[in-house]
């Protein structure tokens, strides 16, 4: 196993998929729509006052966050699953954690960057504004790829699993819970400009680091037993 | 003096409802486990029944 | 081997129980005649913990050693120990009522032992969900390894959500400031808790190998003539 063969691997199979998604552009949408939908209902339920939104800004966008990426994880696995190339990729000599990891990351290409760089509209819709506004932006670049990264465990455990969409939020949210709580206090943090939000950021770079090191291999044993 | 015991100092519905509630829990698990053995008893009942009668 | 076990838990319950009513002294007046709820509190929150390590130790073995039994034991746990997490909770709120006046109040160790629960929920739910029990074994197994990964993290983040100071509505009182009398029937009770969990999960292994085998012939000839 020649490590240039292997991030040769990685690199074909990430133009691969993003030339896939970048045909399908209309399945990158319906997350981000979903993400808009979901931020703009709050303030239609709960009230459009100015303070009352600042304070619930940032929890509610990440918790928004979280949805999209839920919603979006299915598609990870499932297309490759249908036509018989998650199967080939097990066989390869390359190693799964690896290709794994690639998977993710063109993933995360096509559904967290876009949420990240959407993000400061839904913020405008919050009176969330300047600092705080650059601070949820690093806040969620940093945390959508771990939820792109711990959502790929689930999403290989529930592959082609009856009623898996359902199935796959109940297993992942629980799991989501630390970036949450880091990510909306880090924009909170700013916000109200009480504590200084680089502490939450640091953890939510420690998250990432963790999971990339730590989730491509569950991913790859869930995608071994999924695929027997 | 009962009476004193039952009421816990005014707390009793919560203390005797939180030990109920275990305990009633922990039979309904019990209950519930007699009652699975029995159905699948039955079921292999069933199955080997139906085998012999296809065999003969 | 398993009436053995009842009544090991039995006894040991009526007189811990006994303990914690009669020989504690009224310490903290009978005002906080309350506190007893913690003789079931404690105890029951214990176990679900306990038992969540012994399925992960059991769905570990599994894993390495290919062994079918040692998935029935994960999967014969895990009802168990959401049960106990179910009563740690209910009792729980019960104590929150009386000792800080509303009945939920996102305690972080509350809300942590509502996530453990969730965890089971979801151990449960994959297993269920995969109708292939070689698949659902090891799927269930991996989902708890990595709950059990994460369940620290889900601890810490809502315990601290503010990574510069922590605060923690429980009282943190270490055990061995308890009085003598207190810990006494805490201890037997959590005895209990683990003699009734030993029994009812032995039954419950034998009900899962009755289930997953009704098709073979050594069911058949030992049902044969018992029909009790």
């Amino acid at each position: 196993m020649s490590t240039s063969s292997s991030s040769q691997a990685v690199l074909v199979l990430l133009r691969r998929d993003l030339t896939l998604a970048f045909r399908h552009r209309s399945e990158m949408f319906t997350p981000l729509f979903f993400f808009i939908l979901v931020t703009a209902l709050f303030p239609m339920s709960i009230g459009a006052e100015r303070s009352l939104l600042q304070n619930i800004g940032p929890g509610v966008i990440w918790v928004a966050a979280l949805l999209a990426a839920l919603l979006s994880l299915e598609s990870m696995f499932r297309s490759d699953y249908e036509d018989g190339s998650l199967e080939q990729m097990l066989l390869t000599p390359q190693p799964l954690s690896l290709l794994v990891l690639g998977k993710i990351l063109a993933h995360w290409l096509r559904t967290g960057l876009p949420l990240v760089l959407l993000a400061p509209l839904v913020g405008f819709q919050y009176y969330l504004a300047g600092e705080t506004l650059i601070t949820m932006m690093l806040a969620l670049l940093l945390g959508t790829p771990v939820l792109s990264l711990l959502g790929a465990i689930g999403a290989a455990l529930t592959l082609g699993v009856r009623g898996g969409g359902m199935l796959l939020s109940l297993l992942i949210l629980p799991l989501y819970i630390p970036i949450l709580v880091y990510g909306a206090g880090a924009v909170a943090a700013s916000a109200t400009q009480s504590l200084p939000a680089q502490p939450f950021l640091l953890l939510l770079g420690a998250f990432l680091i963790l999971a990339m090191v730590l989730t491509p291999v569950a991913t790859a044993a869930a995608l071994r037993i999924s695929l027997g | 003096m009962i009476a004193e015991f039952f009421s816990m100092g005014g707390f009793g519905f919560y203390i005797w409802t939180s030990f109920g509630l275990t305990f009633l829990l922990m039979l309904a698990e019990i209950l519930y486990l007699r009652q699975q053995r029995r159905t699948n008893l039955k079921r292999i009942q069933r199955i080997s029944r139906m085998n012999a009668r296809s065999d003969s | 081997m398993i009436p053995w076990f009842a009544l090991a838990a039995g006894v040991p319950t009526v007189f811990g129980l006994y303990w914690g009513f009669f020989e504690t002294p009224d310490i903290l007046s009978q005002q906080k005649e309350y506190y007893r709820i913690i003789f079931v509190h404690v105890p029951a929150a214990w176990m679900s913990m306990w038992l969540y390590l012994v399925l992960v130790g059991w769905a570990v073995l599994g894993l390495i050693y290919n062994t079918r039994l040692s998935f029935v034991m994960a999967a014969a746990v895990a009802p168990t120990g959401a049960l106990f997490t179910g009563i740690a909770l209910l009792t729980g709120v019960l104590w929150g009522k009386t000792s800080w006046g509303t009945w939920w109040d996102w305690d972080p160790r509350l809300t942590s032992e509502l996530i453990l629960f969730f965890i089971y929920a979801g151990y449960m739910a994959l297993q269920s969900a995969i109708e292939d029990s070689y698949r659902a074994d090891r799927a269930s197994a991996l989902l708890a390894i990595v709950g059990l990964f994460c369940i620290p993290l889900i601890y810490w983040s809502i315990n601290c959500p503010d990574p510069t100071q922590c605060a923690a509505l429980h009282a943190r009182s270490s055990l061995s400031a308890i009085e003598t009398n207190i810990l006494i029937a805490l201890w037997t009770m959590v005895f209990a808790f683990w003699m009734y969990s030993f029994a009812v999960i032995f039954v419950r292994v034998r009900n899962i190998i009755l289930e997953r085998e009704r098709n073979s012939t050594w069911v058949s000839k030992l049902v044969g003539g018992d029909p009790s």
